[in-house]
C-alpha cells in the first residue's frame, strides 16, 4: 500500500531527484528517547564513551609530548588541556543553543562572557580591597547569579531591536555590542564614573582581580600555598606531593577541572532537555522557516528573546567559570572578538545542532588547534639543536630543513592560524556538518521512531 | 447568495465595488449574516493593499460561510495571494477590515491570527526541511505546555510534558494516516516529493486544530492521483465542520468542488456566486476565461 502510494507520487511534476522516500525508521534508532536522565542516555548511546575516548586520545597525545619531562609535566599538560577543553565545551554548548538550535547568528559571545565575569567580580569583590577596584562584597553564589542575570539582561537589550531583523543584522549588532562592552570595560572614564556613582569599579585597562577560588580554599586554608586543610592533607597525601608525587598546585587545578566537568554535565542535561521538548521544536522551526512557525501560531519574537536570554546567561556563566578562575581579568587580550571566533570554530567542528558535538568540538578545538600546536612546537624545538634563523627569508635561504623547522617551531603562533584555516577548509569540504552534525537530533520529549503510547516515562 | 458587504461609511473604494456588484444591494443577506455571527467566520471589508505605488488589492470585500468550501479565483495579478497574505497577517492591509468570528483581526500578527483558529498553507509548500515529518506535525498544536522552557527542564514538571507529547504524537500519527503519508513519518521533510509536501502542509495546518483553513493553491504541481486524494480529504474535513477558503488557478477544480466562488480581478471582487453562475457571468468570461480561450 505504502509502496504503491510512493510509486504514484514519483511521476510528480516536481520530482525530487530520485530520493524515493522509503519507510526508514531505523535511522532514528540511536536517538535519545528523552532528555530525562540525559547522562544515562548518553552513556547508553555511547555519547559519554565518545567524549571519554576523545579525552583519552588527547591525554595520549599529551603524554607523548611530555613523558620525558616527568609526571608533573604530563599531569600539568593534561590539566591545562582538560581545562581549556571544558571551558570551550561550555561556551560551545551555550552558542549551540543560539546558532545550532535556533539559527541565531550571535557573534558577540566574548561580550556576554565579559559581562558575566565582570558582574561577578564587581558583586563579589571586597568593598575595601588592598588593591584594584572596590566591589559590593557579596557572597560568590550571589555574584554568579548576578553575572548570569546581567548577561541575560544585556542579551535582552541586544535582542529587542535586533531579533526583528534578518540574521546578518543580528550578527552585526552582537559583534558591535561585544566590542562596545569590551571598550567600555577598558575605559578608565567608565571606571571612574562607576566609582563616583555607586562606589564600585571595573579597573579599566588594568583589569580586575578575581575573587579567590572556592575550590582552592577547599584544599588550602585561605588559598595559601603550603597551608592545606584537612581535606587538602588527605588528597595531597594520596595523589599529591606526599603520595604519587604530583605537585600540589596541579592537584588543586584538577579539583577545579572536576568542578567544570560537573557544570558541563549540568549544561548538557539542561540543553538536552530544552532541545527535546516542544520548546526545542519551536526553536528548530524558527531555524528552518520563521514564517511557518509564525503562521502556525508561534510567537516567534518572544521565543527568540527567551532563547537569546537563556543562551546569554549560559555564556555569562561560562565566562565566570573560565575567566573567573584565572586570577585576573582584563578586557583587551581576553575578550577580543577572536574568542567568539574560537567558540564558533568549536561549534562548527563538533557539528552545530548537536550538544554532544559541541562538547567534542570544544575538546578537540582546545587540544588540537588551540593549545596543541604550541606545545608540540616547543617540544619539537626542544629536540632540534640548531639556532633559529632571524627571519623567514633567512630560514628559506639557508636551504637547511633543520633551520627551517627550528624557525617554524619557534614561530608556532602565526602558523597555528594557517593550520586552523586548513582544518576549517578540510572540515567544510569533507564534513560540512561537523563531526556529529549529521546526527538527527529529534526535537521531542518522546521517541518518535515508534508509536507506542506512554512508554517513555523515565521521569 | 451574495455576501458582499459594501460598507461605504469609511472607504470610498467600496463605492466602486458596489457599483461593480449587481447583487451588492442584497442587504437582507448581509443583515442575516450579522445576526448569526457564527455563520460567517471570515469577513473581508474594503481591503486595500498598496506596495509603493502599486495597488495590489483595491477595496475587495467578501465573506466566507461556515462549513463551506469557498473558492477564490482570478487571473494572475488579480490580488488573490495578497488578499491571502493580508488576511493571515503576513502583510499589513493599507485600508479595510478583516473580521474572523466577528472579531476584527486587521493588523494582528500571523501567530495571533493562527491562535484564533485561522490557519493557512503556502503556495509553494514550506515544509520544515531539517525536521522529520512527525516533528513538522508535532510542532503545530497550539498551547503545548512543553513550549514553556521552564516546564521542559524542571524535573517535577517535565513528566506532564512527556505525557502531553505522547498524546500529540498519537494525534500526529492519526493525522498522517488520514492523509495516508504515515510511511513517511520519520523521514526528513526535505526528502518528500512536491505532492507529499502539500499533504504535509495540510496535515500540519490541521494539527493546529483550526476552525478555518486558507489553502493557497494546494493543488499546484500536484499530479492528478494526488490531487484527487487532496480534494477528497478536503471534502471529508468539510463534513467535520471545517471551513475552507481555497485559492486556485485551475478553474475546473474550483467549479467542480466549491459551492461558492469569488472571482477577483484587478484587486477587486468581480463576481460571486455558485460555479454555474460564475461560468455564465460574462464579465468573468471576459476577464478571466477570455485569456485562456
Amino acid at each position: 500500500m505504502t509502496d504503491r502510494e510512493t510509486g504514484a507520487n514519483t511521476p510528480d511534476p516536481t520530482p525530487d531527484g530520485g530520493t524515493d522516500p522509503t519507510p526508514d525508521g531505523d535511522e532514528d534508532g540511536g536517538e535519545p528517547e528523552s532528555a530525562t536522565g540525559a547522562v544515562i542516555d548518553a552513556l547508553r548511546e555511547n555519547d559519554l564513551g565518545l567524549v571519554i575516548t576523545t579525552l583519552l586520545l588527547v591525554y595520549a597525545g599529551a603524554t607523548l609530548l611530555t613523558f620525558t619531562d616527568g609526571l608533573n609535566s604530563v599531569f600539568g599538560l593534561m590539566r591545562t588541556l582538560t581545562f581549556l577543553g571544558l571551558v570551550y565545551a561550555l561556551s560551545a554548548l551555550a552558542l549551540n543553543l543560539h546558532w545550532g538550535y535556533t539559527g541565531l547568528f550571535n557573534i558577540g559571545v566574548a561580550g556576554f562572557m565579559a559581562v558575566g565575569v565582570y558582574t561577578m567580580g564587581i558583586v563579589v569583590r571586597s568593598p575595601d580591597p588592598a588593591f584594584g577596584p572596590p566591589g559590593f562584597g557579596l557572597p560568590l553564589p550571589v555574584g554568579i547569579i548576578a553575572g548570569m542575570a546581567a548577561a541575560a539582561l544585556i542579551g535582552l537589550l541586544a535582542a529587542l531591536p535586533a531579533l526583528r531583523l534578518k540574521a546578518d543584522y543580528l550578527a552585526i549588532v552582537t559583534l558591535g555590542l561585544s566590542e562596545i562592552i569590551r571598550l567600555t570595560l577598558q575605559s578608565s572614564a567608565f571606571d571612574t564614573f562607576l566609582r563616583d556613582t555607586i562606589g564600585v569599579g571595573t579597573g579599566g585597562g588594568r583589569g580586575m582581580g578575581m575573587p579567590s577560588n572556592p575550590v582552592r580554599e577547599l584544599f588550602l586554608v585561605d588559598g595559601r600555598a603550603g597551608d592545606p586543610t584537612a581535606f587538602g592533607e588527605l588528597v595531597f597525601g594520596t595523589v599529591g606531593e606526599g603520595g604519587l608525587g604530583i605537585a600540589n598546585n596541579i592537584v588543586v587545578g584538577w579539583g577545579y577541572v572536576l568542578v567544570l566537568a560537573v557544570f558541563l554535565v549540568g549544561f548538557y542535561v539542561l540543553l538536552e532537555r530544552l532541545g527535546h521538548s516542544p520548546f526545542g521544536r519551536n526553536l528548530k522551526a524558527i531555524r528552518e522557516d520563521e514564517l511557518v512557525a509564525d503562521s502556525l501560531g508561534k510567537n516567534v519574537d518572544l521565543i527568540k528573546i527567551k532563547v537569546f536570554m537563556i543562551g546569554c546567561a549560559l555564556m555569562g556563566l561560562a565566562g565566570i567559570l573560565w575567566f573567573g578562575s584565572q586570577g585576573n581579568v582584563s578586557p583587551t587580550p581576553q575578550f577580543m572578538p577572536l574568542l567568539t571566533f574560537y567558540v564558533f570554530v568549536a561549534v562548527i567542528i563538533g557539528g552545530s545542532g548537536s550538544n554532544t558535538g559541541s562538547v567534542i568540538g570544544g575538546i578537540v578545538f582546545a587540544a588540537v588547534l588551540f593549545e596543541g600546536p604550541r606545545r608540540a612546537g616547543s617540544a619539537v624545538r626542544g629536540i632540534i639543536d640548531a639556532p633559529t634563523p632571524q627571519s623567514f627569508a633567512d630560514a628559506v635561504v639557508s636551504l637547511d630543513p633543520v633551520a627551517f623547522l627550528a624557525f617554524a617551531t619557534d614561530n608556532v603562533a602565526p602558523l597555528q592560524f594557517i593550520f586552523l584555516g586548513l582544518v576549517l577548509i578540510l572540515i567544510m569540504h569533507r564534513r560540512p556538518d561537523g563531526l556529529l552534525g549529521d546526527r538527527i537530533e529529534t526535537a521531542s520529549a518522546v521517541d518518535l521512531s515508534e508509536r507506542s503510547r506512554g512508554g517513555d516515562h523515565d521521569e | 447568495m451574495s455576501s458582499d458587504t459594501p460598507d461605504t461609511s469609511d472607504l470610498p473604494e467600496d463605492t466602486d465595488v458596489a457599483d461593480d456588484e449587481p447583487e451588492a444591494n442584497d442587504s437582507a443577506v448581509e443583515e442575516a449574516a450579522k445576526r448569526v455571527p457564527s455563520g460567517v467566520p471570515l469577513r473581508v471589508e474594503g481591503l486595500v493593499k498598496q506596495f509603493g505605488g502599486v495597488t495590489a488589492v483595491d477595496g475587495a470585500s467578501f465573506e466566507v460561510e461556515r462549513g463551506s468550501l469557498t473558492g477564490l479565483i482570478g487571473p494572475n495579478g488579480a490580488g488573490k495571494s495578497t488578499t491571502f497574505n493580508c488576511i493571515t497577517g503576513v502583510h499589513e492591509a493599507t485600508a479595510g477590515n478583516i473580521y474572523f468570528k466577528n472579531e476584527d483581526i486587521t493588523g494582528m500578527e500571523p501567530y495571533q491570527i493562527a491562535q484564533k483558529g485561522l490557519v493557512r498553507t503556502f503556495q509553494i509548500a514550506r515544509e520544515l526541511g531539517g525536521m522529520s515529518v512527525l516533528e513538522n506535525l508535532m510542532l503545530a498544536p497550539k498551547n503545548q505546555i512543553g513550549e514553556s522552557a521552564i516546564r521542559s527542564v524542571t524535573p517535577g514538571l517535565r513528566g506532564g510534558v512527556i505525557e502531553e507529547e505522547a498524546e500529540i504524537r498519537e494525534r500526529a500519527w492519526e493525522t498522517l494516516e488520514f492523509f495516508e503519508i504515515e510511511h513517511l513519518a520519520t523521514e526528513n521533510a526535505e526528502n518528500l516529493s512536491g505532492g507529499q509536501r502539500k499533504l504535509l502542509e495540510m496535515a500540519r495546518a490541521l494539527m493546529t486544530d483550526p476552525e478555518m483553513v486558507l489553502l493557497d493553491e494546494p493543488l499546484a504541481g500536484v499530479n492528478p492521483t494526488l490531487e484527487e486524494k487532496l480534494l477528497d480529504r478536503i471534502h471529508r474535513l468539510r463534513e467535520d465542520d471545517y471551513t475552507f477558503l481555497l485559492v486556485e488557478h485551475d478553474m475546473n477544480v474550483i467549479m467542480n468542488n466549491c459551492e461558492h466562488v469569488i472571482v477577483m480581478h484587478q484587486g477587486n471582487v468581480l463576481a460571486e456566486g455558485t460555479g454555474e453562475e460564475i461560468r455564465n457571468d460574462e464579465r468573468v468570461i471576459e476577464a478571466y476565461l477570455g485569456e485562456d480561450v
